[in-house]
């Protein structure tokens, strides 16, 4: 699903220039549930930001269900995105005047579908996370787990390949990160890819496979003994 | 092509953005507001103006004769200078390019009764053409014609005042009238812009007059308009020179400037159509700056507006918005409030102008309105200068990688 060939980065900083990721290599196949994990400056969200085409690499290759990712213009990444990709972020950025159904139903109205069956779709997303009779709160009215899961719905909404959380619980308290994982890994047992980046072992641990990330290069990948429904705290 | 959708969600974003909505639509609103007021007023001096030069003709000249003041070639000081009928002639057939009309007058005051009301007024003897020069209108009936002329028939047309003083609220024509002594019948009522005076008198056609008055070929005056594709240095010259050729005829001095006077409106029109240019430009520049206003504060807003939606744009291009759906959204919600502000600007100031407009008379703003195609013209510009200042900053949010936009709050 996805596979990168010794992946560079660098961002010029005044006249010096950063060199981030220094040949990543990593390959995740469908369905399988990663994470990454590594301190602040390990170089895991300029990864994510890569695979997620929100950002370009220097050097190497990295292939999108089985796609060579090069001269990427800004409409074909649209379009990619819209098509495979699903994005949680740690802050959620949700549109602060769109309820949570509309903030769902966004990728798509850029995909074109029609309005009556945006809202149905959208509608039983939000029932998957939870959240139906949530469906006309704005942002502003929801607590952060609930914000992080309309994040969710937003990002299977279009039913991607795979689905690209940045610190997803970063903003939550350890019993709605708890809740917000669970929905995750309900996602990634009906076959879906998820992508975790984060810094806490426990929400690692969580994940089926654990890619260690330390100054821009992997330091270990292993699989996790976690067992799949994990006991509750 | 019309997208329900995309309309749906401008109108969402603008609902839902009031403060946002409100400030860009009022920068917008009271630039044409201004602008129509401004305007409005600027051309309301211009219409006082006109109407205060609008008494006669704008191209007419006038000669008339009276005593010498210097001796020439055997005259004395103080001999009468009177002109004839074969000068009229003369003057009309060398001159047929440049002169538009030209019609005699010789005039006297008499007295006018209609059964028990008299009065004096002036009675004009003149040819048809001295309508047009007076620039007086018909009310009822007719002006005098060639067959008056012709028959030297004792019609008169009487003015709208005369009409007033002596007949009260009867209509006067085809009454009779006692002139000097003599019935005339009426034929006709006009009114002059010329004022009250103007409005007061009585003409008669000049042959009538040369008949019951002295039975002369006595000429006292000549009404004449140039030939509007004159310039005004060509009809100057052509006033100096019909002077020249009467002075000569009637051996009078070139520096006796009384026996035979001669008015050129051109002198006139020379000072006042420079100062009706320059109003002009007053206006243009009061309603191009005005403008430019405009146009900075929606482009300052238009700035503000993308650099604010900076974080939701980013949101829009990672759910997969394409570079061209972010402009064409931002573009197009900026059309809309542009014009939507400016037609209500546009409403507004046009109201004004109709509400105060009678009350600044008295502050020489004549009937203050602007043209509808003025108006729409600044509008299409606000637009256009909102699409130009939005582009911009649209284009270069529509550019930047969703990944800073995201980070941005």
């Amino acid at each position: 699903m996805i596979k990168i060939e010794k992946l560079h980065k660098s961002y010029p900083i005044g006249k010096e220039s950063i060199h981030v990721l220094k040949g990543i290599d990593l390959h995740i196949k469908e369905g399988e549930f990663v994470s990454i994990m590594g301190s602040s400056g390990s170089g895991k969200s300029t990864l994510l930001n890569i695979v997620g085409l929100l950002d370009i690499h220097d050097e190497g290759n990295y292939y999108l269900n089985g796609e060579l990712i090069k001269d990427l213009n800004e409409k074909k990444a649209a379009i990619l995105r819209n098509k495979f990709l699903g994005f949680v972020f740690q802050s959620f950025n949700l549109i602060s005047y769109k309820t949570a159904l509309e903030n769902v139903s966004l990728p798509l109205y850029y995909k074109g579908v029609s309005r009556k069956e945006r809202n149905e779709i959208s509608m039983d997303y939000l029932d998957k996370v939870g959240l139906k009779d949530w469906a006309s709160h704005l942002p502003n009215e929801l607590s952060g787990g609930q914000k992080q899961r309309v994040a969710i719905a937003r990002a299977l909404v279009t039913k991607p390949k795979v689905v690209l959380a940045d610190e997803p619980t970063g903003a939550l308290d350890s019993i709605t990160s708890n809740s917000v994982m669970d929905l995750l890994k309900d996602i990634n047992n009906e076959g879906m890819t998820v992508f975790v980046i984060t810094h806490e072992e426990e929400i690692a641990s969580q994940t089926k496979r654990i890619v260690r990330l330390k100054d821009g290069v992997i330091v270990s990948d292993e699989l996790t003994k976690a067992p799949k429904t994990p006991l509750h705290v | 092509m019309f997208d329900i959708d995309r309309w749906r969600e401008i109108f969402q974003s603008i609902s839902k953005n009031k403060l946002r909505s409100t400030l860009s639509g009022f920068t917008v609103t009271f630039a044409i507001l201004l602008f129509t007021l401004l305007f409005g007023i600027g051309n309301g001096l211009q219409n006082t103006f006109k109407k205060q030069f609008a008494g006669d003709a704008i191209n007419s000249i006038n000669i008339w004769s009276s005593f010498t003041t210097v001796a020439y070639k055997g005259n004395q000081i103080g001999k009468k200078i009177q002109f004839k009928n074969d000068d009229f002639t003369f003057i009309k057939e060398n001159f047929s390019k440049e002169i538009q009309t030209i019609s005699p007058r010789n005039q006297r005051v008499v007295e006018v009764v209609n059964k028990n009301k008299k009065d004096t007024y002036t009675l004009r003897g003149v040819y048809p053409e001295f309508q047009f020069q007076e620039s007086a209108e018909i009310i009822e009936g007719r002006f005098l014609n060639y067959r008056d002329i012709n028959e030297k028939s004792k019609v008169v047309a009487i003015g709208r005042l005369v009409e007033e003083d002596l007949f009260g609220q009867l209509s006067a024509v085809d009454k009779q009238l006692k002139v000097g002594g003599i019935m005339y019948k009426i034929i006709g009522v006009f009114s002059d812009p010329g004022g009250d005076n103007e409005e007061r008198f009585i003409y008669t056609p000049f042959t009538t007059m040369q008949r019951l008055y002295g039975n002369t070929e006595n000429l006292d005056e000549f009404g004449i308009t140039y030939n509007p594709d004159l310039s005004i240095n060509e009809a100057i010259a052509f006033g100096n020179k019909m002077l020249r050729i009467l002075k000569e005829k009637y051996d009078v001095s070139r520096e006796d400037q009384r026996a035979i006077g001669l008015y050129n409106n051109a002198s006139g029109n020379r000072e006042v159509s420079n100062m009706m240019i320059g109003l002009g430009i007053l206006i243009f520049i009061i309603g191009f700056g005005t403008l430019i206003a405009g146009v900075v504060g929606i482009s300052n807003i238009m700035v503000y507006v993308v650099s604010e939606r900076t974080k939701e744009l980013g949101i829009r291009k990672a759910v997969g918005a394409t570079p061209k759906d972010i402009v064409t959204m931002i573009l197009q919600e900026s059309i809309f409030i542009t014009a939507i502000s400016g037609y209500f600007g546009l409403i507004l100031g046009v109201g004004i102008l109709k509400v105060a407009g009678p009350s600044l008379e008295e502050y020489f703003i004549l009937n203050p309105s602007i043209s509808t195609p003025v108006v729409i013209g600044a509008t299409v510009t606000l637009i256009i200068a909102g699409v130009i200042a939005g582009y911009l900053p649209a284009k270069r949010a529509a550019r930047i990688k969703p990944v800073v936009a995201l980070s941005a709050d």
